[in-house]
């Protein structure tokens, strides 16, 4: 038993936290701080700079462009990115298109869309969700139609986050009716500029537009654009579902949290006193922290795993189910330590006050409400629990 | 990064367990834990063989351990086996005895039973309102519950001496015992001193008692998380073999998904345990331990509840031995401080 980091480890975080003190820019971090909007010219911004030190595909292999670093390395990034406010890393084309192109997708396919995926040509969105498939996702119905050199799409994707910044969507398409419902599925990459393709915003519950719905019309994409053999696509989805694992349990964003919760606690006063003096609300922050520090472990142990037999197994979706529920747990603290002062709705009068911006506390709320999607979204906690069941607990 | 045994640690662990499934096998266990003197005193000769204890003492003290991880590894095994063994007074004992840098050799071998009797039925938890008193090497008051005391030969008291806490040790013979079986197996005593001789060990002993506390909670949390592996497994057995309905109870998400819940809450605090163990002798140690004890407290009587639960009927029988890994998963709790106790132990940590 050791938990500490090699001297190689260490000097890798070193490193990482020189180079963020040294390049993520002020304004960028300062805005994720204070829970601000980013724009899609803040995200790009980021992916460039850390395009040009190499670290942007922080998950791929050397042969394409990414970094090669072990388990422990890619956590030890995660950690610091997050302790340094850093934008995070747009997941669409880096965490989720890349891997599958490098497992399923045509030497064709690679060379063209992956040095795209890092100089920000292509931005990727994720074509999964229909309204009639959430959770029972291999009930999803938009039909691909093959016809010659083309697939004819129809029908509906929903839950797709930043379309409205996107160039590129990929999509699980049905290409068979009949046999079981996860053998008709097939991954397809469509160009979002093809005719017959709409893009409607959904208004999140606190007010945000993050998510988009999708209408297929008669939308004609060239047959060279499956990925994989027709009809594999949910053999890709599987494993795409295992890459969008990494950093699952959200361990550096939880930190951060806990950190400003008791900031906040601090500076904020009930009965003369600061908040957290009271109690009760102590207990509250200290029951998440222990949490939060088994979590910590719980994650360690299985990026050991990850790192001396390979891969992780089905117990990340324990991280999942923990990792969100805690981070969640934070969104609420941080949110009933204002009490009151978490009411005003977010809007550029807000924003725009110094006071209230030099207090963090904008966004505390709407943050609340807009973290409601972790225990739902990448599989809800209850799918997860499924899963567990099913691998882990052989029931 | 390594989360894996070292080779020493694997091969004790490895003995331990196999010496509690061949000899302290569950129906043993049951007929000898509630029948003075509430363990089997010659499976006890033979754990001591073993090294147990020697696993829980520093080289300088005549061990060959002594650091977390030995304590953990140890106690991990007892609480598999659900063993009802006094090894936990033993481990107190030999803490105190080392940071008094008295001689332990006769603990070590087994062959003199310690006892350590801190808290009282005012003060379970607090060393600061211990009412036992010292005056002129006699010792007056009444510890409660103390573990291991049933047949315990010598007792560590801790006992208020002009200002300070200090540690006495008492002979059982000159004090008045009153030993009883606990609800969940094993033996404890209430020590009744009126005027009773005891030789001061340490004087201004608060530290070294906290010390030594410290690694008693460490050992509880790490028998907790073998009693609730042993228990998990018990019960996803019985999800997978008892049928209702024409089907295995374990068909049933409403089951399934409290299963889960379970497996989650015990690696959780298989995790806290082992973050408490490495900090031991750091300066967090404390809070750490206190933390671990908060989250194992928690996680312990949800895994005994639900267990039963799940179990139906049969669980609120005595024959069955999920029974058992509950009352003592539930009681782990109270002993050495409970959850609220250590909740405000890490709340203190937030002040300035």
């Amino acid at each position: 038993m050791d938990l500490s980091f090699t001297k190689e480890e260490e000097a890798f975080r070193d490193e990482v936290r020189t180079f963020l003190a040294d390049n993520l820019p002020d304004d960028l971090a300062e805005k994720v701080r204070i829970g601000g909007e980013l724009e899609k010219h803040d995200m790009e911004r980021w992916h460039a700079i850390l395009n040009d030190k190499g670290w942007l595909a922080y998950g791929w292999p050397v042969e394409f462009g990414g970094t090669g670093w072990s388990p422990v390395e890619k956590h030890i990034f995660e950690e610091e990115a997050a302790r340094a406010n850093a934008p995070r890393i747009v997941p669409f084309g880096l965490a989720m298109l890349g891997p599958v192109l490098q497992k399923f997708g045509s030497k064709e396919q690679q060379d063209h869309y992956l040095p795209r995926i890092l100089d920000g040509t292509d931005w990727w969105c994720q074509g999964y969700s229909e309204p009639g498939a959430g959770s029972d996702l291999a009930s999803l119905k938009t039909r691909a139609v093959r016809d010659g050199d083309e697939y004819v799409i129809n029908g509906q994707k929903t839950w797709t986050t930043l379309g409205q910044h996107a160039d590129w969507i990929f999509c699980l398409v049905r290409t068979k009716t009949d046999g079981k419902p996860q053998e008709g599925i097939s991954f397809i990459l469509v160009d979002l500029a093809t005719p017959g393709i709409e893009m409607r915003p959904i208004k999140l519950i606190e007010g945000g537009h993050e998510v988009n719905e999708v209408f297929f019309t008669d939308v004609r994409v060239p047959a060279a654009n499956l990925v994989g053999e027709e009809n594999m696509g949910w053999t890709i989805a599987k494993f795409l579902l295992g890459h969008e694992r990494t950093n699952i349990a959200g361990v550096g964003f939880s930190m951060k949290a806990l950190e400003e919760v008791k900031a906040l606690a601090r500076r904020t006063k009930r009965n003369g006193k600061p908040l957290i003096e009271n109690p009760l609300f102590a207990a509250r922050i200290a029951d998440v922290e222990i949490e939060l520090e088994a979590m910590k472990i719980t994650n360690l142990r299985m990026l050991y795993t990850a790192q001396t037999q390979g891969a992780p197994g089905p117990e990340t979706s324990i991280l999942k189910i923990k990792g969100t529920v805690i981070r969640q747990a934070l969104n609420d603290l941080a949110r009933r330590a204002l009490g009151p002062a978490a009411a005003p709705f977010p809007s550029e009068a807000m924003f725009g006050n110094a006071a209230l911006v030099e207090a963090g506390d904008v966004n505390n709320a709407a943050d609340y409400f807009n973290n409601r999607k972790l225990s739902i979204f990448g599989g809800s906690n209850e799918i997860q629990r499924n899963i567990l069941t099913k691998a882990m607990l052989e029931l | 990064m390594d989360f894996s045994l070292t080779e020493d640690r694997r091969m004790l662990s490895d003995s331990l367990n196999r010496f509690i499934s061949d000899k302290y096998g569950y129906d043993h266990r049951v007929k000898v834990a509630y029948d003075a003197p509430f363990h089997d005193t010659a499976l006890w000769a033979e754990m001591c063989e073993l090294g147990v204890l020697y696993a829980l003492a520093p080289e300088d003290a005549g061990g060959f351990g002594g650091a977390g991880f030995d304590i953990t590894t140890v106690f991990e095994a007892l609480g598999r086996g659900i063993c009802p063994a006094p090894v936990l007074g033993s481990l107190l004992a030999s803490k105190l005895l080392t940071a008094a840098g008295a001689d332990q050799s006769a603990l070590l071998d087994g062959s003199v039973r310690y006892a350590v009797a801190i808290g009282e039925l005012d003060a379970p938890y607090d060393l600061d309102a211990i009412e036992t008193e010292a005056k002129d090497g006699k010792l007056t008051g009444r510890k409660a519950v103390v573990y291991g005391g049933a047949d315990a030969k010598v007792f560590l008291v801790a006992a208020r001496s002009g200002g300070t806490l200090a540690v006495y040790e008492v002979k059982a013979s000159d004090a008045q015992v009153t030993g009883y079986a606990l609800i969940d197996g094993g033996g404890a005593a209430e020590l009744f001193l009126d005027a009773t001789p005891g030789t001061e060990v340490l004087a201004d002993a608060t530290a070294a008692l906290e010390d030594a506390l410290d690694a008693g909670r460490l050992a509880l949390c790490a028998e907790a998380v073998g009693a609730m592996d042993a228990t998990n497994e018990i019960l996803l057995d019985y999800l997978r073999t008892r049928k209702q309905f024409g089907v295995a109870i374990g068909k049933f998400q409403a089951l399934q998904h409290r299963a889960v819940d379970l497996v989650t809450e015990i690696e959780q605090a298989r995790s806290i345990t082992i973050l408490a163990a490495s900090k031991m002798g750091a300066e967090e140690q404390a809070k750490f331990v206190a933390m671990a004890k908060t989250l194992i407290g928690r996680a312990a009587r949800l895994v005994a509840e639900e267990a039963i639960q799940m179990h139906g009927g049969i669980a609120m029988t005595w024959e069955a031995a999920v029974s058992h890994y509950a009352k003592r998963l539930v009681m782990i709790d109270a002993q050495l401080g409970d959850v609220d106790y250590h909740l405000e132990r890490v709340i203190a940590t937030y002040a300035a």
